[in-house]
C-alpha cells in the first residue's frame, strides 16, 4: 500500500471492481426503469389522465346542460307547480329536448360515477371494501344509465 | 388549534371539501330522479303522484338545497378548470374562490323566488 494521502487512497478497491480495467471494463448495468425483453409488458395506459380530462369536459357540457334543465324545470313559467305527466310529454314530444336529457343523463352519470370512484380510491382502505364499493357503484351506475336511456326512448304519451 | 389536525386549511382545502360534499349529494339525488322519472313509463298517475310530493313545501326547500350544490359545483368546476389549463390560474385561485361564492350569493338570492314561492304559498297563503 501506498503512504501518500490523496483522498482516494483511503478507499481500498474490492476483488470484484479490482480486475476491472479499460480493457477489462465493468459490465453495463441497466438503468431501473428501462424495460428489456425479459420485462413483461407494460400494463400502464393513461386512463387516469383521460379519466381527468373527461371530468373537465363534460363539466363544462353539463354547466350549461344542468343550469338550463334548473332554469326550465324550476323558475320558468310557475316553476315546479306545473311538472307532471303531461309537462313530460310536452318536452319529450321534441327530439331537442329528448336528446338534451339523454347527453344530461349520460354526462351526469358518468362525471357522478367517476367522482365516487374517485372517492372511494381516496377514503377506503380495505382491499375488499374498495372492491366492492366499486362494484355496487358499476352496478348502480349501468342500471340508472341504461333505465334512463330505455325511458327516453320508448316513453309513450298515450300510455293510458 | 393543535397543528397538523387540517390539510393546509384556507381556501384551497374547503373549497376541495365542498366540492366533494356537494357532488356526492348531487349524484345521490341524480340516482333517486332518475328513478322518479322512470315512473313515466309505469302511469301518469304513478308519476303524478310522487311529482306531488316534490310540491310539498319541505321538499321545496330540499330543492333549494341541491340547487346551492349544483350551483357551487358548476361554478366551483369552472374555477377547477380554470386552475388547471389558464396559466395565471394557480396564482389567482384563491380571488377565483371569492369570485365564485359571491356569483353563488347573487344567484341563490335570485333562486329564492321561483323555487320557494309555491312552498311560501302554501304555507302562509298567498
Amino acid at each position: 500500500m501506498s503512504t501518500e494521502t490523496s483522498p482516494t487512497s483511503s478507499v481500498e478497491m474490492t476483488s470484484s471492481s479490482a480486475a476491472h480495467s479499460p480493457d477489462n471494463p465493468a459490465p453495463v448495468i441497466q438503468p431501473p426503469r428501462a424495460r428489456t425483453g425479459r420485462a413483461p409488458r407494460s400494463t400502464r395506459t393513461n386512463f387516469e389522465m383521460y379519466g381527468w380530462l373527461f371530468m373537465r369536459l363534460s363539466g363544462i357540457v353539463l354547466v350549461v346542460l344542468v343550469l338550463g334543465h334548473l332554469v326550465i324545470q324550476l323558475v320558468l313559467d310557475g316553476g315546479v307547480s306545473r311538472i307532471g305527466f303531461a309537462f313530460v310529454a310536452g318536452r319529450w314530444a321534441s327530439p331537442f329536448w329528448q336528446f338534451w336529457d339523454l347527453l344530461m343523463l349520460w354526462l351526469a352519470m358518468l362525471h357522478g360515477a367517476n367522482g365516487m370512484r374517485t372517492i372511494i380510491n381516496d377514503y377506503s382502505e380495505r382491499d375488499n371494501t374498495r372492491f366492492w364499493l366499486k362494484m355496487v357503484l358499476y352496478t348502480a351506475t349501468v342500471f340508472t344509465v341504461l333505465l334512463g336511456t330505455l325511458v327516453i326512448f320508448t316513453f309513450d304519451p298515450n300510455i293510458r | 388549534m393543535p397543528a397538523g389536525t387540517l390539510y393546509r386549511g384556507r381556501e384551497g382545502m374547503w373549497s376541495w371539501v365542498a366540492h366533494r360534499v356537494t357532488g356526492v349529494t348531487i349524484f345521490f339525488f341524480l340516482f333517486v330522479h332518475v328513478l322518479d322519472t322512470a315512473l313515466v313509463r309505469v302511469s301518469p298517475e304513478a308519476y303524478d303522484d310522487v311529482v306531488a310530493t316534490y310540491k310539498a313545501p319541505i321538499v321545496s326547500l330540499l330543492e333549494y338545497g341541491l340547487v346551492a350544490a349544483v350551483l357551487f359545483h358548476a361554478l366551483n368546476g369552472l374555477r377547477v378548470i380554470a386552475v388547471d389549463f389558464w396559466a395565471k390560474g394557480p396564482k389567482y385561485q384563491r380571488q377565483m374562490l371569492w369570485t365564485v361564492v359571491g356569483v353563488w350569493v347573487v344567484l341563490m338570492a335570485g333562486a329564492a323566488y321561483p323555487v320557494l314561492n309555491h312552498a311560501a304559498r302554501v304555507l302562509f297563503g298567498s
